[in-house]
């Protein structure tokens, strides 16, 4: 990963005024790194390159404490490209309001600036299960109907609804969650297990399909329960049934249909 | 003992299945009488959350249905529906939820015999299935009561 | 009036066996795949050991993730509401560190302040804590910075120092401890037999077993600090990073903020206590719509006040026990030691 080359690139950006704020990693606590934000070029060597550079820092291109910083410019390998590319395809990012510095993993460094840009970027690697995952998802697919559930309940009953899988996702964005619904109070605020297992039913449902698959929700979980599994396991089977996102028309396969979809369980 | 009656929740779109649920009726058509129809406008209006909810305050089943594709009166309400199932009833298999539980199905208003024999069916199978504990017990401080407790319904 | 004792491995076994037979539940630290929680043990071999401090704190033992308030239930045209909180079940905490032991009297003080929640109190009476010192320590603890240290007795029924070889220092620090060394005095003993020599208890030299936790700052000029930077810009500065989630204060061994929410279902219907957390946008949301602390950067500040400046202020507590627990968590990596150590050296 050529961190000289990134900061070059960023510091120019910054002085150059296309930007005014650097979204990347620094030095963290316990040898880890950290979110930071550069505003000035001087502080360009705060950042940093390296394998522990994996928190997805899409999150924070919707919140709107870091949106009065100005523009951005933000410090994108693979995992955060692809989120901020949905963002884009959900409106959220409008073409052309930031600058991206994707980063692949042969570690060269690319200055992305539109939609179009973004999107050849990422369509070269295909977003596909690692081998290790499809086959945790097969260990647990291959479980009885009641081994699934003892599993799960038992992940989801150390769930103590904190919110940190939603607050540190990058694609959940929205300014009202169905959590914040209160007339009725749809999903449970104490952290008992039928109100611990709607809300992760309901999370990964309203992620199906757009899921990056960049692990942030398990990452940040106090608790350690493995949330990604779910919108795996759902991306795989959006992938089988529907098709992948390139191919589809909409900007995710929940928004839209096709005539021919196939089931075989209605009756 | 009394032999167990399942309570099934059914979520109806207006005009198909509510409607052929009623020619079951004008039909005089005898079925189960263990479900209870909540009409919604379309099946695409149907949130997955409700189906979660009324399992949770004590369905032992629940049907969602409505029009058949391609007759839907919102055009695509069902084709969006479609998709939604699909990948819940995934979720749900993954989770280890029973979905032997969730029955879904197209019902045009013209099939009140297709309605009777969809509800008859499901009954049994809910009957051999039993009541659904699993779920019901998931909220450890009610699970002695039982969601749904007799004494707690209104006596009138 | 703090008496020293020494009880080897092998009693405290023992000592276990003899308290959970004598109807005690006991919950101590466990390994569940990589995090350390607090849970009911059956017997000493499933405590965790090998960690610097446990992901979740014990407070959960007195002031539970939620808890049933009340339930109501219609009969014909009657409401029966039931109230009968359970009796809380004769509980040890076993190796909890000095920070935790010390974090039951900032819960105290907020659940006694302007009413008694007996359903606390009746918790932390039956519960007696048998506290074992700090023999490691990381860059995430401060205890030392905010008047406690590794070996600290504060909250503690019983203190434990691991010595050499199998044995303990066991200081008996209260009644509750007292208690437990009387139904039991054959376990533990006078001296430190293993020891060449064989030291007195009251001689053992503890501080040369304990962590070494380097203080960062002195808390009384922290609070002084924080009274007159309110208006600074520093907080939106420092909470740049923070997602608003609400692991620090769930992890956290002194943060009480709950929440009551009621559960309903036609004829019934239970009121719950539970956590919750300032962190969250919508803590302080009015019912008008309006929201006073509308940016991550007030509710940071809220955060840090709340602990160092209005509870010692108020109630004579600080907020926080220097355990890291919430750096540790943390996300986004907010790290409340630097944060503090910055505020310090802030203009």
């Amino acid at each position: 990963m050529n961190l000289q080359d990134l900061k070059t690139k960023a510091q120019k950006l910054l002085e150059s005024n296309t930007v005014n704020v650097i979204i990347g990693y620094g030095q963290g606590s316990g040898g880890e790194v950290r979110p930071v934000f550069i505003r000035k070029p001087a502080d360009i060597d705060k950042l940093v390159l390296n394998d522990k550079c994996v928190q997805n820092l899409a999150v924070y291109l919707t919140k709107h404490e870091i949106k009065k910083l100005g523009k951005p410019g933000i410090v994108a390998p693979l995992p955060v490209t692809r989120a901020i590319y949905q963002l884009m395809l959900e409106k959220q990012i409008a073409d052309g309001e930031i600058v991206v510095l994707g980063i692949k993993n042969n570690g060269i460094i690319t200055e992305l600036t539109d939609n179009k840009s973004i999107r050849s970027f990422i369509s070269d690697v295909p977003s596909e299960l690692t081998s290790e995952e499809k086959a945790r998802l097969s260990e647990i697919k291959s479980l009885s109907q009641q081994d699934k559930w003892r599993y799960w309940d038992e992940e989801l009953s150390a769930c103590i609804k904190c919110y940190a899988c939603k607050s540190s996702c990058p694609l959940c964005y929205c300014s009202r969650c169905t959590i914040e619904c209160n007339q009725p109070q749809w999903i449970s605020v104490p952290s008992h297990l039928l109100g611990n297992m709607e809300w992760h039913i309901m999370r990964a449902m309203h992620l199906a399909g757009r899921c990056v698959n960049c692990g942030e929700c398990a990452r940040a979980c106090p608790m350690g329960i493995p949330l990604n599994l779910l919108t795996q396991r759902l991306s795989e089977v959006i992938e089988k049934t529907f098709g992948t996102s390139e191919s589809a028309e909409a900007f995710y396969p929940l928004s839209t249909f096709n005539v021919n979809d196939k089931e075989d369980f209605i009756r | 003992m009394s032999e167990f009656e399942p309570k099934i929740i059914a979520f109806v779109c207006n005009w198909c299945t509510y409607a052929g649920a009623d020619l079951t009726g004008t039909s005089r058509i005898k079925y189960e009488p263990n479900v209870r129809i909540i009409k919604n406008t379309c099946t695409g209006r149907i949130d997955f959350m409700m189906i979660l909810k009324a399992f949770a305050r004590g369905a032992d089943g629940v049907m969602v249905s409505g029009c058949h594709p391609n007759d839907c009166h919102y055009t695509s309400g069902n084709f969006h529906a479609r998709r939604r199932w699909i990948v819940f009833k995934n979720l749900l298999e993954f989770l280890g939820f029973d979905t032997r539980r969730i029955y879904f199905s197209w019902v045009s208003a013209a099939e009140g015999a297709k309605w009777a024999d969809v509800v008859n069916n499901f009954v049994n199978n809910i009957k051999k299935l039993g009541p659904f504990e699993d779920y019901k017990n998931l909220n450890p401080v009610r699970a002695s009561l039982g969601v749904l407790n007799e004494s707690a319904r209104p006596q009138n | 009036m703090t008496e020293r004792k020494i009880i080897n491995k092998a009693s405290l076994d023992e000592l276990f066996n003899k308290l959970k037979s004598g109807g005690k539940r006991i919950i101590a630290p466990r390994d569940k795949k990589g995090k350390i929680i607090f849970e009911e043990i059956s017997s000493l071999k499933d405590i965790a050991s090998d960690y610097i401090q446990t992901t979740l704190s014990p407070k959960q033992t007195v002031f539970p993730r939620y808890e049933e308030i009340l339930s109501y239930q219609f009969e014909n045209r009657n409401i029966k509401i039931d109230k009968e909180t359970k009796k809380p079940v004769p509980t040890v905490l076993f190796g909890v560190r000095p920070c935790d032991a010390r974090s039951l009297s900032t819960l105290n003080a907020v659940f006694t302040w302007d009413y008694i929640d007996t359903s606390f109190t009746s918790k932390l009476e039956n519960t007696t804590v048998i506290s074992i010192s700090c023999s490691k320590s990381d860059e995430y603890c401060f205890c030392t910075s905010v008047g406690g240290s590794p070996g600290d007795t504060a909250g503690s029924d019983i203190l434990l120092t691991h010595l050499d070889n199998d044995n303990f220092l066991a200081e008996i620090i209260t009644e509750k401890g007292k208690a437990i060394l009387l139904s039991a005095p054959e376990l533990f003993s006078d001296k430190d037999k293993s020891a060449s020599g064989g030291k007195d208890a009251p001689a053992v030299e503890k501080e040369k077993y304990l962590a070494h936790v380097k203080p960062y700052f002195d808390v009384k000029e922290l609070t002084n600090k924080l009274t007159k930077l309110f208006n600074s810009d520093i907080w939106e500065e420092q909470s740049l990073r923070c997602l608003g989630c609400g692991t620090c204060a769930f992890v956290c061994p002194a943060c009480t903020c709950f929440d009551i929410q009621d559960e309903t279902n036609g004829n019934y219907g239970e009121r719950f206590m539970c956590w919750d957390s300032c962190a969250f946008a919508l803590f302080t949301l009015h019912t008008s719509g309006h929201n006073p602390r509308e940016t991550q950067a007030p509710r940071w500040r809220q955060r840090l006040i709340h602990k160092f400046l209005y509870q010692p202020e108020r109630l004579s507590v600080y907020g926080c026990v220097g355990c890291g627990r919430c750096s540790r968590a943390c996300p986004a990596d907010m790290n409340l030691l630097e944060h503090l150590v910055e505020i310090m050296e802030a203009q």
